[in-house]
């Protein structure tokens, strides 16, 4: 699907009408990674940083995706022997006298747990906006680089070693934390409330200091380089709209995390040094605690105030992600382009004033959660505008249906599945019944988790040449992806009936309730369908690291025929990203079909008479 | 072993999924690149189509199929008033996204299948339209302004607290790791205080402030909750530990459970766990056997119990916290109520940690009012002689001493207004002890015991001809004296009624 009529010197018109910022007269550049050790592991340049990022996250995803189908096995076969993992999981395997092995609950909650934080942080975090903020924000912006490569870098190793402490937390004898992603006091604040919450919360504690370290490190990096080096004739308007997406992202993350790690302080404190932000009036293991006056709660808000942009902050490179693939794909303009920046504007700012509807049921003043619901359903009328405009962007093209786009159609599915049980759970009054059930599993795996997936999985097919100088296989691409969509699903879709029927999530067991335990065959279900999709993504894994080596190789700079500036680089990527002069910009980056030409990259100057930006 | 196996299988599914790759590039290379791009494509196209048919069938299909586990719908119907409104909220958002969920998704694959790229097809270039933007970005803000609407009005409606001058039944219910434990204001309605740091396991499992007037006759609820229908019920919702959700599924009922923190949720069962039991009697599904292994047992509705559990995360035992409700009439719950006992009383009056010891409580008093006067009636009816004489229980003396003990003074008093109401009756005051002692200092001892019981009834303005009183010492014993409660029971005084 390759036709495209209309071909462009790229390198001609970059030096005729680029803008020579005298970066390769200083040699510089190549001089400092010239060593295995600089270019490949402690590399300043963000094209390297980005695939750190990425293949970390991969590795993230495997792990955490194998501990979901674990706890799954519990869930779905309560009956079966798990003992044939013993010999991976040792004493957390319980074997009884007939034989029959169980997974203690203590690590089925560690595991939820570690789930859970893996993919929310390491995965769909740093993984996705990590990546491509990284590939993305200089490619695309005409820059050679982050503003400040040395952060970038710690950016990276901050996250790195915020794995290796988590990673090391999965072998303590205790286990790994086991009280939930959110960490809730008092069961994150008191060693002696759960196995998990002694050296595992600790570790715990310490590995997320050290990634919200990581966050802003690259998150001052992003916004400094949109706002400071955009190249010539690069205004904010013209920029696409994964760059927007990575801004603000890059923005809610800056102000957000820092919240939660004053949070993560003062837990650290109640933890260890006998004060009493987040406990009162506590009575375990036989004794009374000196411990009065903090508020439990106040954690939650802590937490939330970042926890709720932190979903914005995993779904908006998605979504910037996806209306460039729809676009180039679509060889349309995406529709509506300041409508979708002000929409994500618009949910940016309001991810900042909805964090309470996490906690209807949390014993805050029931009249304060007016204001949280109406934000909330507030939020649908700028993702609905967004929905509307990709549908749209459908509308009248000549689509080619590749990976990326099957991803990117795949990603719109699962954000309107997703959200529209949103408008359930923002409602307090469903909140009630619905609050902590497997009805909120699937809201927010649909929504957050598998949309966020898709996205990442669109770019990754889509920026793969850009990252590899090769393709990855089509054929195995498109089974990854009708085996992803058609088994998350499965997956979650039933999740949605036992969650009405109100059973709770993070339940070990559902034998001692009647109301609960008649979704046996449901649960066989989802469970099935989690292992097949495990499989499914190992096909992608497979099919990546296959590629990178031997997949098809690149044989033009702009094999979708886009008009963004990364496809004006070499082929073979190089250090400060163009050769010679810097790329200028003299048009937006959505000039498809227009005027009779199939596409019009950015850097071609507009022709008498022709109208610019839209 | 294995291990090696596991390795293998895996290592050659990468292989086959590598190979399939491989394949599918060279077939692309054989038969022209162009040529099977578009037939990928148009097959891709095909197969968006079918999967949006197979996937808004299947969706619309289960959720038919599974109507019954919906909130309103089916047997999944709310037991408790607010829920009702919870269950039509449920609804109208149910309609309202369906609709937005069934044309999206039709729309996204349908163009998608009809706008894929073919030979000779040109995109066009459409970059907005603001008409149309301004339209389905009002639209959604008006339907979900409505839903906002409906839903605070709920809400409100829900949430806030009563007033002092509501009637509603207050209960209690502590989370702790892991279990639940409910407290119940026993018949004065109120619940008394508690503090943390009075808890002993076993002992005080709740910290109840026993020296407060409220906690005596509060009950820690065993085993089963009753609740009346059509009854507001406050629950006080508290933890000792970590945070817990007091969560009634049936009910509609969550809320958080948070040390030092109480909160509250206020509900009214409308069905009582007889009548959800005959509503769920009418699917098929409810009318299969409650154990699936054993065919004779009896069919699921019989055995439906509405159930209390915890959704919130709070350890390793978090799916453990059931306990059992049962909605009755407000005659059957009367009738629980009159049967259960103060936990003060069964537990904590009379031992060492008894703030009231030595001292008597104004229902004891009552109580104590009653039976004799009671015992004084079945007296005066009674022909046979034997029935004629009444042991003054609460009478007693200091040890080794006649000297009346400060709590006799309740049952002489009693005696007093007994007696003023019946003038007409003669008495006679007879003092016993056990065998303990000589004979003669214990019949000198039971003389004057009587003697001061008529010295107190005379100040109190009965008249003297009226009573006698005799010392028995130790000739009259009840029961056995080798043994210390036989003793104890033959110390007494007791009250025989001469003439009436």
């Amino acid at each position: 699907m390759a036709n495209i009529a209309t071909t462009y010197d790229d390198d001609v018109i970059i030096k005729e009408h680029g803008y020579n910022d005298h970066f390769h007269d200083h040699h510089h550049g190549d001089k400092y990674q010239s060593g295995f050790i600089s270019h490949y592991i402690f590399s300043m340049d963000h094209k390297i940083i980005a695939r750190q990022f990425l293949i970390t996250g991969i590795i993230w995803a495997i792990i955490g995706a194998a501990m979901s189908v674990v706890f799954r096995l519990q869930l779905g076969f309560p009956e079966e022997s798990l003992a044939w993992l013993k010999p991976v999981l040792g004493k957390w395997i319980v074997v009884d006298l007939a034989g029959v092995g169980k997974l203690a609950p203590e690590f089925y909650y560690a595991l939820v747990t570690m789930h859970g934080t893996i993919l929310v942080f390491f995965v769909l975090t740093a993984g996705l906006s990590g990546t491509f903020s990284n590939l993305l924000i200089p490619l695309q912006l005409g820059a050679r680089d982050m503003a400040s490569p040395f952060l970038n870098m710690l950016s990276y190793w901050f996250f790195f070693m915020a794995g290796i402490v988590m990673f090391y937390s999965l072998f303590l004898s205790t286990g790994p934390f086991a009280g939930g992603w959110t960490a809730y006091p008092p069961l994150s604040a008191l060693p002696q409330a759960s196995t998990g919450s002694g050296t595992g919360m600790t570790l715990w504690l310490v590995s997320l200091t050290l990634f919200v370290v990581s966050v802003l490190l690259g998150g001052i990096n992003y916004i400094t380089t949109v706002l400071n080096l955009r190249t010539k004739g690069m205004s904010l308007w013209r920029m696409p709209l994964t760059i927007w997406a990575f801004f603000i992202t890059a923005i809610i993350g800056v102000l957000s995390f820092p919240v939660l790690a004053s949070g993560f302080f003062m837990l650290m404190m109640d933890r260890g040094l006998g004060t009493s932000f987040f406990l009162s009036e506590i009575f375990i293991e036989g004794q009374a605690l000196d411990r009065v006056g903090g508020s439990p709660v106040l954690y939650q808000h802590l937490f939330w105030f970042l926890g709720h942009p932190e979903v914005y902050i995993i779904i908006l490179p998605a979504m910037g992600l996806v209306s460039e693939v729809l676009a180039v794909h679509s060889r349309k303009p995406i529709f509506g382009y300041r409508a979708m920046v002000y929409s994500m504007l618009a949910i940016g700012f309001l991810s900042f004033i909805v964090w309470a509807h996490h906690m209807f049921m949390s014993g805050v003043n029931p009249f304060i959660s007016n204001f949280f619901v109406v934000f909330t359903l507030i939020i649908a009328v700028p993702s609905a505008v967004k929905v509307f405009n990709w549908i749209t962007t459908l509308y009248g093209g000549n689509i080619r249906l590749n990976t990326p786009m099957l991803f990117s159609i795949g990603f719109v599915s699962m954000f309107i599945s997703g959200g529209l049980t949103g408008v359930f759970l923002g409602n307090s009054t469903i909140d009630i019944q619905m609050h902590d059930t497997y009805f909120v599993v699937a809201h927010f795996h649909i929504v957050m988790g598998v949309a966020a997936f898709f996205g990442m999985f669109a770019g990754i097919y889509h920026w793969y040449p850009k990252m590899y100088s090769r393709f990855m296989n089509e054929t195995l691409g498109k089974i990854h992806f009708w085996g992803t969509i058609i088994g998350a699903y499965a997956i979650f879709w039933p999740m949605h009936f036992i969650g009405m029927a109100g059973v709770p999530r993070r339940y070990y067991s559902f034998e001692s309730f009647d109301a609960f335990k008649h979704f046996s065959g449901m649960n066989q279900f989802i469970t099935i369908a989690a292992i097949l999709v495990f499989f499914v993504q190992l096909i992608f894994v497979i099919n990546f690291f296959y590629s990178i080596w031997k997949g098809k190789k690149m044989t033009t700079k702009n094999p979708w025929g886009a008009t963004t500036l990364e496809w004006t680089t070499p082929i073979e990527p190089i250090h400060g990203n163009w050769p010679g002069n810097l790329p200028a910009v003299h048009r937006w980056a959505y000039d498809y079909n227009k005027d009779e030409r199939e596409f019009i990259p950015q850097i071609v100057p507009l022709e008498e008479g022709e109208v610019g930006d839209h | 072993m294995t291990g090696l196996i596991a390795f293998l299988i895996v290592g050659l599914l990468a292989v086959i999924v590598v190979q399939i790759g491989k394949v599918s590039d060279l077939a692309a290379r054989i038969r022209g690149e162009e040529e099977v791009a578009q037939q990928s494509n148009d097959r891709t196209a095909v197969w968006c189509v079918v999967f949006m048919v197979v996937f808004l069938v299947l969706g619309t299909g289960s959720m038919y199929y599974f109507k019954d586990v919906m909130l309103g719908y089916g047997p999944h119907g709310s037991a408790s008033e607010h829920g009702g409104w919870i269950d039509g909220l449920f609804h109208t958002t149910l309609i309202v996204t369906f609709i937005v969920f069934f044309i999206t998704h039709v729309l996204l694959f349908w163009y998608a299948y009809k706008y894929r790229s073919r030979e000779g097809n040109k995109a066009q270039f459409i970059s907005h339209n603001n008409t149309i933007e301004l339209v389905w970005t009002v639209i959604p803000a008006i339907v979900l302004t409505f839903l906002v609407v409906k839903g605070l009005v709920a809400w409100n409606n829900i949430m806030p607290d009563l007033g002092p001058d509501d009637e509603f039944l207050e209960i209690e219910a502590t989370g702790h790791q892991f279990a639940w434990e409910i407290r119940h204001p026993g018949l004065d309605g109120k619940l008394g205080t508690k503090d943390y740091r009075l808890i002993r396991p076993g002992v005080n499992s709740l910290g109840i402030d026993w020296s407060d007037d409220k906690s005596v006759d509060d009950f820690i609820v065993q085993d089963v909750i009753y609740l009346p229908v059509d009854t507001t019920v406050r629950v006080r919702i508290t933890s000792k530990d970590v945070l817990h959700n007091f969560y009634l599924p049936h009910f509609r009922v969550k809320m958080d459970a948070i040390p030092g923190l109480p909160t509250y949720f206020i509900f009214k069962p409308i069905k009582t766990t007889e009548e959800y039991r005959q509503e769920l009697r009418k699917y098929p599904e409810w009318n299969t056997p409650y154990d699936a292994e054993d065919p004779e047992s009896e069919p699921r509705w019989k055995m439906f119990e509405y159930e209390l559990a915890c959704a919130e995360l709070c350890g390793k035992g978090h799916y453990s916290m059931r306990r059992v409700l049962k909605i009755v009439s407000k005659e059957e719950y009367k009738d629980w109520l009159v049967g259960q006992e103060s936990t003060y009383m069964t537990t904590v009056r009379g031992k060492d940690n008894d703030p009231r010891k030595g001292q008597l409580l104004d229902v004891e008093i009552k109580e104590r009012a009653a039976e004799l006067k009671s015992d004084f009636q079945n007296a005066l009816s009674s022909e046979d002689a034997i029935d004629k004489i009444i042991l003054l229980e609460h009478v007693f003396y200091d040890t080794g001493s006649s000297a009346l003990s400060d709590l006799s003074k309740y049952e002489l008093d009693n005696l007093t207004s007994i007696m003023k109401a019946n003038s007409s009756v003669v008495v006679e005051l007879a003092g016993h002890t056990d065998s303990q002692g000589e004979d003669s200092s214990n019949l000198s001892l039971s003389k004057s015991r009587a003697q001061n019981v008529r010295n107190y009834l005379l100040n109190k303005g009965l008249d003297g001809n009226r009573m006698i009183y005799t010392g028995y010492g130790e000739t009259f014993p009840l029961e056995d004296n080798g043994t210390d409660a036989g003793r104890e029971q033959n110390r007494r005084t007791e009250l025989r009624i001469v003439s009436q």
